[in-house]
């Protein structure tokens, strides 16, 4: 990256970066590079993974070695610059040395084995020569060149590759049956709907390294038949986007999509479909509809894509960590993915640490690690030193586990005897202060906003088990409840059309199973024991901390406190309305919630 | 296309491989309850309850939507199943309104019959229920869409059939619904006003303005007879009550219609009511028309035809018959000019 | 038909000209419309309308009115020249093919085009997408028909058929839409004034003796007589005494409102047999009140020769009394007895003696729904598809078909064409569906369809009323300003007594089928102060 002999400073320039602040950290550095003073090099890249030290510049040196800073403003700029230029290192903002894994947050990167995200956060994702420096497109070209279509599907299967989205269907398998299929068109979809909240992976893949997920569709396009490529995502994702058409243009000019790509008779090209949002777009036949202008509604399977698709034609479609792991796949041979990983499960699976980790950012770790070691190696643990409650697994349509499953490992069968899901890799940890009925809550209000509605069980079965939680949260629970939530969850389960209605019970039967005890609290003590839900709780000061300092009466929006001044306060249980604001606002922690 | 052999609640069934679970299992006299399903569209599987349990498939499988295969073992009437239907119902019923009292789809309503066929009286999982405005923006066509059941229906059948699309479903989750672009009036949509929708609808939806309150299933007789339109000659059930039309409908895949009609074949019937209908024969005496006995019409023909015979002859007659009666009165028209009158002045408007 | 309707979705081409499918036949656009969206049939729209079918078509034809047979013969040139013929039926199942060639090499694409006012290119695509299907139909109606080369018109389209093997075969065939419910039956029975019942002439004495023994007459006549306008004209000419009117409204439907007016009224004695008191009731010295269709029990046979019953639902009003009933009256009044009158009765008369009805009765009816002839025994399932075999006449004729203009063309008084047809929502004179409140409110009055650009010349807007004028007479009526129309081509549909598009059609005949011009006449627009001195043709 450097090997013009100067020091170069890459600015981690994602979606995550961009929002803690990185453009303006981008102009000032600019600013004071123009003036000449320093003879460094500023370039781009995307998200590294340290999503929770954004911006991050990482220094890299002309020996080899680079250092990583983190939260950095403009106005550490001209500090940081000038440290770079005297070969210092400004300890206190390391996040991570190359010369010292210890240091910093380098634990962070060292307990990951990083394939899909092999190139985020290293190369400037907007140039495709940085991605050919690093060995880009050699994969396609080989598979391309010297390989057959077969060769390619045998070698995907030998590497025991799974579908990333979260059904974890095999991938080669899945080629196959799209190679076998009957049509003289054939259409790859990379499917890059990433929906579920706080899952990010593609989104990140795709700003920090679309090549690689271009050059997977390139690979799977001509292992199936397909000479058009579509990539389906959101249009919430401009920035992903944005480096999408840029990539896929550079494409167009050096011959890799085009026709008769890599000197060969093949012809093959991508286009982009952005969606409108829909989480149910990322069920592959609502996909479908979708591209093909209709209302994105999912239809019944069979007949499957592999046989009727896109415009009823045979269509492959995968995941875009699953298409960026391909290049890889190809390059080091589909044995060498399959070392990593477990029997069934096997090479590296990306997730999405967030919610009450310390470290919410972009973890790939190989298959089999156990999710203590992905949320406390890798994660740091929870925030705050506070106790760890529950990680939510796949998202929406995944389970909530409590900390007696943390030696679950990651492993599409095992996850599943747990009653979540793998999914598409969110992990969002719940600490003591998260109600599980709150959280079982907010995810169905998720799948019933997002349900199609085609179907009965999704569209009326999921906002019934909705409405029930809700009176639970605000104690109108009835003892009844539970049952009606399980038979609710039972028959939505089995009945409904697709996997979005099929797997929104799984939030709530989780929670179900391993926290029942606080739905019994809400409903017959009228208790929301973390203090979450506003009708159940009491927000009282206590009296032996308080300091009467009259911060908590100040910031009180409805006047509830009063007390007099250094004298202990107190609050008017009629008045409050349980916003928590004092909460925050004590300096002593005095007030709390129960 | 194969022949396959298959089981269906242990009853052997044979049949081709285009055919569905559900189809091969109404050939086989096993009925299997349906909500989404119309034979005249593609199959659907949204509302669920048509599904079956297949030995060795994941999970449950929409009959409609699902092809048979040899060796295929079905089963349609399971307790897990009965409990899913009637759970699916009981879903449908809490939002939906409880007026089937005064309801025009009453005893035509396939969710009424739902609901009868597995006792569904309340629902244990009552909640919110919409309240939408009831439209009734044309002067057919009215829609309560506090009573659909989102079975797409009326959409599909509009897009699949109709080939116009007037429908389709706006917003998502319990919000979902259908409607008209921007929610315009029927009238400045692509709508053709043929009802196609109205006779798709399983519930009371999407009825026909002109014949509300006019009468129950079981209060009408139903004759069949042929559209006295344009040429295609669709087949039509004249819904009779107390010797007034009170609706038509057409029988599904029967005739050039195959259950669809136009807007003339459905709505076009009030005519036979019109109070300007003649009811008597009428002479024009001292240049009024004025009403007279058939026997003094009929004499005054008579007299008259017999004076144009003796002054002019045969040829001095001409009749014009009509594309609009009947092959046997077409046939008894030309037997008069040609048999009685003795002239081939005989003639219709096929040219117009 | 020579096909049935449920074979139009079979077909991979469909030709569609001279028909507003989908308000003049619905159903049969709905089939249509099926057969492209369910089977990617390719629909060709040949009309010089936009209607709603061209948003389903292929290729939409926007050709001059009254150029179909230039067209059809381009189209065929192509087929000639490039090879696409089907020679194997030509050679096995055709004759006159040598003599056709010879017209139809006088029409290569570049002439028609400037003949029609399309592109070339688009006849030779039309050309080969027809020629190129397995399996190809034709439907027309009365766009084809309503010209005073409708002969030759549907000539042509038989030619185009023979040419590309697509007859006497599923999914193909020459597929005239009937107009109305019963026009094939009115034929089928003979009331036309030179055959009887299965289109046997007349003129042919073995045919009357048959008939003659059947009514038990002594004599038949063997003259052909007239057709609708002739009769018209031979009531002015002093000829007809008497006209006999049973369940039609000339007075709109025919041409030249203003020349039936006078033949009505020139009449010595006119009775009307009908529903209503239609405008043409109202010139009647006797009107008699019949039945509906839903009051009395028949037959219809539909445009693809289907015969279905018609069942009594509901008792006529008043003394309205069944068609069939007043017939037989007046013929025992006339010392004829027509013995029992009934339907079914009938139907077996009709059955002895027509070949083609021959297996056709009111008892297999019940057990199968319809027949469609010829059905020539009892135990013949009917006839979906004619000419599968061979032609009725042996081998298929080709007939060489020159254009010729049509009778009236826009000149410098009259620049305008107009053509007419039907709305979807109402139908023919308007007797029935304009009585029905709810439809006469989606459409409560006459338009005259004019092209934005000529509105702009004629300084007309929307919704304004205008006079249309031709060489008949004028009506008035409002503005609808659509590209719908091109230019130079103003179309007003027939339903409005108001404002009678026939009081401006042309009279002028088909040589052959005596099928008046309905589809092409020169007219203008008058606006403004200019209409105060005009009078105006309403059938009121």
């Amino acid at each position: 990256m450097n090997g013009n002999g100067r020091t170069k400073l890459v600015l981690g320039y994602g979606t995550c970066g961009i929002a803690a602040g990185a453009a303006a950290v981008k102009e000032a550095l600019e600013r004071e590079l123009s003036a000449g003073k320093y003879d460094l090099e500023l370039d781009i890249a995307g998200c590294m993974g340290f999503c929770f030290r954004e911006p991050i510049v990482e220094v890299h040196y002309p020996e080899g070695r680079s250092v990583v800073y983190g939260d950095l403003t403009p106005k550490k700029v001209p500090q940081l610059l000038e440290a770079v230029s005297a070969g210092e290192v400004l300890e206190d903002w390391v996040v991570r040395r190359s010369d010292d894994p210890t240091a910093g947050e380098g634990d962070f990167l060292a307990n990951q084995h990083r394939i899909v995200l092999r190139n985020c956060g290293n190369i400037n994702p907007e140039s495709i020569d940085e991605y050919i420096a690093v060995g880009g497109y050699e994969a396609a070209r080989k598979a391309l060149t010297t390989m057959t279509p077969e060769q390619i599907i045998d070698e995907v299967s030998r590497s025991g590759l799974r579908g990333r989205g979260g059904a974890g269907f095999p991938t080669g398998t899945k080629w196959g049956f799209a190679r076998k299929a009957k049509g003289d068109q054939k259409y790859l979809v990379c499917n890059a709907d990433e929906g579920d909240p706080g899952a990010f992976m593609d989104r990140s893949v795709l700003e920090g390294d679309p090549h690689a997920v271009i050059e997977g569709m390139i690979i799977a396009g001509y292992a199936i038949g397909a000479s058009q490529g579509y990539i389906y995502c959101r249009a919430e994702y401009p920035l992903a986007l944005k480096r999408l058409e840029k990539a896929i243009a550079a494409c167009r000019e050096r011959g890799f999509l085009g026709e008769r790509i890599f000197g060969t008779d093949w012809n093959f090209d991508i286009k982009i479909k952005k969606g409108a949002g829909a989480f149910v777009c990322g069920e592959e036949t609502a996909l479908i509809a979708s591209i093909e202008g209709k209302r994105g509604m999912p239809r019944p399977r069979p007949p499957f894509p592999a046989n009727e698709g896109l415009w009823g034609k045979p269509t492959n479609i995968n995941n875009v960590e699953t298409l960026a792991a391909v290049p890889w796949i190809i390059a080091n041979g589909g044995d060498k993915y399959a070392e990593l990983g477990t029997e069934k499960s096997k090479g590296t699976k990306v997730f999405c640490l967030a919610g009450k980790v310390r470290r919410s950012g972009l973890a790939e770790v190989p298959m089999g690690y156990t999710l203590r070691q992905v949320i406390f190696d890798v994660g740091g643990g929870v925030r705050e030193g506070k106790e760890f409650k529950a990680v939510q697994l796949g998202g929406p349509s995944g389970g909530c586990l409590p900390a007696s499953l943390l030696d679950t490992p990651v492993d599409y069968e095992a996850i599943t005897a747990t009653g979540a899901i793998m999914g598409s890799g969110g992990m969002i940890v719940a600490d003591s202060s998260t109600c599980m009925v709150d959280l079982a809550r907010y995810f169905l209000s998720f799948t019933q906003a997002e349900s199609c509605g085609k179907c009965v069980p999704c569209r009326l079965g999921t906002k019934r088990m909705l409405e029930i939680l809700t009176r639970i949260c605000e104690g109108k629970g009835e003892p009844e409840d539970l049952e009606r939530l399980e038979i609710l969850a039972a028959d939505i389960k089995a009945a409904s059309l697709c996997a979005l209605g099929g797997t929104a019970p799984n939030p709530v039967l989780t929670t179900l199973r391993y926290f029942r005890n606080e739905y019994e609290d809400h409903i017959f003590n009228h208790k929301c024991t973390a203090g979450v839900c506003p009708a159940l709780i009491t927000v009282r000061i206590n009296r032996e901390i308080c300091t009467g300092c009259g911060a908590c009466a100040k910031i009180c929006p409805v006047g509830a406190i009063s007390g007099e001044k250094k004298e202990p306060h107190f609050i008017d249980p009629e008045v409050c309305i349980r916003c928590k604001l004092c909460l925050s606002r004590c300096p002593e922690e005095a007030i709390y919630a129960e | 296309m194969e022949q396959v052999r298959l089981s269906i609640d242990g009853v052997d069934v044979v049949t081709t491989s285009d055919r569905t679970i559900l189809e091969a299992a109404r050939e086989a006299g096993i009925r299997i309850p349906s909500l989404c399903y119309d034979r005249r569209m593609e199959p659907y599987g949204a509302c669920r309850i048509c599904i079956v349990e297949v030995e060795g498939a994941r999970g449950l499988l929409p009959s409609c939507a699902t092809r048979v295969t040899d060796g295929m073992v079905v089963r349609t009437n399971t307790e897990e199943l009965r409990r899913i239907r009637r759970t699916i119902i009981e879903l449908l019923l809490s939002d939906h309104p409880k007026d089937c009292m005064t309801c025009e789809s009453a005893g035509n309503c396939e969710l009424q019959d739902l609901a009868y066929e597995y006792g569904v009286k309340d629902t244990r999982f009552a909640g919110e229920q919409h309240h939408y405005e009831v439209l009734a923006d044309n002067p057919l066509i009215e829609r309560d869409y506090d009573k659909c059941v989102l079975c797409g229906r009326c959409i599909r059948i509009c897009r699949e059939v109709q080939g116009v699309g007037v429908y389709d479903f706006v917003n998502r989750g319990f919000e979902a619904v259908p409607g008209t672009p921007y929610n315009r009036p029927l009238t400045e949509t692509p709508c053709e006003f043929c009802g196609q929708c109205v006779s798709t609808c399983p519930t009371g939806a999407i009825i026909s303005i002109p014949s509300k309150g006019k009468g129950r299933p079981w209060q009408v007789k139903k004759v069949r007879t042929t559209c006295p339109y344009c040429g295609c000659g669709c087949q039509i059930d004249l819904h009779v009550r107390d010797g007034e039309i009170v609706e038509v409908s057409s029988p599904v895949m029967v005739g050039p219609g195959q259950g669809n009609l136009c807007v003339k074949g459905r709505y076009g019937y009030a005519f036979v009511h019109h109070p300007e209908r003649l009811t008597t024969p009428l002479l024009r005496k001292d240049g009024e028309l004025v009403p007279v006995t058939w026997e003094e019409a009929l004499g005054a023909i008579a007299n008259r035809i017999h004076k144009v015979l003796d002054e002019k002859g045969p040829d001095g007659m001409a009749f014009l018959s009509s594309a609009r009666c009947t092959n046997e009165e077409n046939y008894l028209l030309q037997k008069l000019a040609r048999a009685v009158v003795g002239t081939n002045n005989v003639d219709h408007c096929a040219r117009l | 038909m020579t096909n049935s309707i449920d074979d139009l979705e079979k077909a991979e081409c469909i030709l569609v000209i001279g028909s507003n499918t989908t308000e003049g036949h619905p159903i049969v656009g709905l089939r249509i419309k099926r057969a492209v969206m369910k089977n990617d049939c390719k629909l060709i729209v040949a009309e010089p309308r936009h209607i709603r079918l061209c948003y389903y078509a292929d290729q939409w034809i926007r050709h001059r009115p009254g150029t179909d047979v230039a067209l059809l013969n381009g189209m065929m040139n192509v087929i000639l020249s490039e090879g696409l013929a089907d020679e194997e039926f030509i050679r096995e199942r055709t004759e006159g093919f040598e003599e056709f060639r010879k017209v139809v090499e006088q029409y290569p694409p570049e002439r028609v085009a400037k003949i029609c006012g399309v592109d070339a290119e688009d006849i030779r695509r039309a050309a080969r997408t027809f020629a190129g299907a397995e399996r190809a139909a034709i439907v027309y109606a009365m766009g084809i028909t309503q010209h005073t080369t409708g002969v030759d018109n549907v000539l042509s389209l038989a030619n185009l058929a023979l040419l590309t093997g697509n007859l006497g075969k599923e999914g193909a065939g020459v597929n005239p839409l009937r107009g109305q419910n019963n026009v094939q039956g009115a034929c089928d029975m003979g009331a036309l004034p030179n055959v009887f019942t299965g289109y046997r002439p007349v003129s042919d004495p073995q045919v009357r003796e048959t008939f003659e023994k059947a009514w038990r007459v002594d004599y038949l006549p063997g003259n052909p007589g007239l057709t609708v306008v002739e009769m018209m004209d031979a009531v002015l000419r002093g000829e007809v005494k008497m006209l006999y009117i049973m369940g039609e409204n000339p007075l709109l439907s025919d041409p030249d409102i203003k020349h039936l007016k006078e033949a009505l009224e020139k009449v010595d004695f006119l009775v009307v047999q009908d529903i209503f008191l239609t405008e043409t009731a109202r010139y009647a010295d006797v009107v008699l009140p019949a039945a509906s269709f839903a009051e009395k029990e028949g037959t219809f046979t539909n445009t693809d020769r289907r015969v279905q019953r018609v069942r009594k639902a509901v008792e006529p009003p008043g003394d309205a009394k069944e068609d069939s009933w007043i017939i037989a009256q007046l013929a025992a009044r006339l010392g004829y007895d027509m013995g029992d009158v009934t339907a079914a009765k009938v139907m077996e008369e009709i059955a002895s003696l027509t070949p083609s009805y021959a297996g056709i009765s009111y008892q297999r009816l019940e057990e199968l729904g319809e027949l469609r002839w010829p059905c020539p025994s009892p135990d013949h399932p009917g006839t979906p598809i004619l000419h599968v075999d061979k032609f009725t006449r042996g081998k298929g004729k080709f007939s060489p078909v020159d254009y010729k203009p049509p009778a009236e063309e826009p000149d410098e008084e009259y620049p305008l064409v107009l053509t007419t047809g039907r709305l979807l929502v109402h139908y023919h004179t308007g007797t029935m569906t304009r009585r029905i409140k709810p439809l006469n409110e989606l459409v409560p009055e006459n338009r005259v369809w004019i092209n934005p650009e000529d509105a702009e010349k004629l300084g007309v807007i929307a919704g304004q009323e205008v006079a249309v004028e031709s060489r008949r007479g004028a009506i008035k009526v409002k503005a609808r300003i659509t590209e719908k129309v091109p230019p130079g081509v103003v179309f007003i549909p027939f339903h409005f007594g108001e404002s009678p598009a026939n009081a401006l059609t042309n009279p002028a005949l088909d040589p052959v089928a005596k099928i008046p011009e309905l589809k092409v006449a020169a007219v203008r627009i008058v606006t403004g102060p200019d209409m105060e001195r005009m009078s105006f043709v309403s059938s009121d």
